[in-house]
């Protein structure tokens, strides 16, 4: 599936809705040259599985580790990327922006 | 994200109603605002800002900073012409989201067989389109040729503010067609909303080259030129 805006809130919905532990992951503020606009959003279930985008797959990994833990504690988080550190093999982005992903729980 | 708050969201965004979640990075709070409350709704202001702009983010409130989401109906695309250049022109705009609705009276052309994958209706223009409810959130494009399908189409595109008109045609259809348009009570600024000659300028030659030119200028409407509107509703 593509997922388009609407499918990926859909499929927040059905996930939710047959028992699946669901976070629910979206742009909120971005600087500089960002992949995604703010509002993008990444649903993802406790097994890792995701569908969406809050960049162009440089961070998805991290968000979705992060999001495991949103849906066993309930409580939201604010995570915040900036330029990747090739070197130091930290996760971030290679365009140059930053961008800050707020991860809510759906319950 | 409370569930019924995004089932509600996902039921606005299914009958094309623009709705806001408003939420409180800090404390998880979240509220939801369907666009039909917001005149008394206390951020008002904010929400109207927002719903003109289709942007979401980050906003000062008396309650402190919020994160707030506007949904808007996802883009439609509504064809007259179930024509050659509308086989390439559904799949393409499918690809990129769009709903895509095809009216042809000619049941010849409008056939399951020519377009598997696409609503096509085989009613007149007057019958067809009303029960769309095309808005503002629709792009139209008027494909036949035929004046008899066309016009009627155009003139309602007009009325019901798509964000995007475009009428294919020589210099000669369209010289014929702003006479009769004008003559059906039309101004030159409602003529000036139709793109025409259609598409952008890539020398496009065959059909598909066509349909990627008519969905480029599309793409340009919705996402280069968000002021028009607001402009217009700010008069």
């Amino acid at each position: 599936m593509l997922g388009r805006d609407e499918h990926i809130l859909k499929t927040a919905e059905d996930w939710a809705q047959s028992g699946r532990g669901v976070a629910l992951a979206t742009v909120v503020e971005t600087w500089g040259s960002a992949p995604r606009p703010v509002g993008s959003n990444l649903v993802i279930d406790s097994d890792g599985n995701f569908l969406g985008s809050v960049s162009g797959g440089c961070v998805e990994g991290a968000v979705v580790t992060e999001a495991i833990d949103v849906i066993e504690s309930g409580k939201p988080k604010v995570l915040e990327f900036g330029v990747a550190d090739e070197a130091a093999w930290q996760v971030g982005l290679s365009c140059g922006g930053t961008i800050r992903v707020y991860v809510e729980k759906v319950s | 994200m409370k569930l019924d708050i995004l089932q509600t969201l996902n039921g606005e965004r299914d009958a094309r109603r623009a709705v806001f979640i408003i939420t409180d990075l800090d404390s998880g709070a979240q509220r939801l605002v369907k666009a039909a409350d917001i005149a008394g709704d206390p951020l008002h202001e904010t929400l109207e800002k927002r719903l003109r702009m289709g942007k979401s983010g980050m906003d000062e409130t008396a309650q402190g900073r919020v994160f707030i989401t506007v949904h808007v109906p996802s883009p439609r695309l509504v064809i007259t012409g179930a024509v050659h250049i509308s086989q390439a022109l559904a799949p393409i705009a499918q690809m990129l989201g769009y709903d895509v609705t095809i009216v042809d009276p000619r049941t010849a052309f409008a056939s399951k067989e020519r377009f598997p994958d696409v609503t096509v209706l085989a009613e007149w223009p007057d019958v067809a389109l009303p029960p769309l409810n095309v808005d503002r959130y629709t792009a139209f494009v008027a494909l036949t040729h035929d004046p008899k399908i066309d016009d009627p189409a155009l003139l309602h595109a007009l009325k019901r503010d798509c964000f995007y008109i475009g009428a294919l045609g020589s210099k000669k259809t369209y010289a014929k067609r702003n006479d009769r348009l004008k003559a059906a009570g039309l101004t030159d600024t409602d003529l000036a909303r139709i793109h025409a000659p259609i598409g952008l300028d890539i020398g496009a030659i065959s059909p598909s080259e066509i349909a990627v030119s008519i969905m480029g200028e599309i793409v340009q409407s919705l996402r280069q030129k968000p002021a028009r509107t607001a402009k217009a509703e700010a008069a």
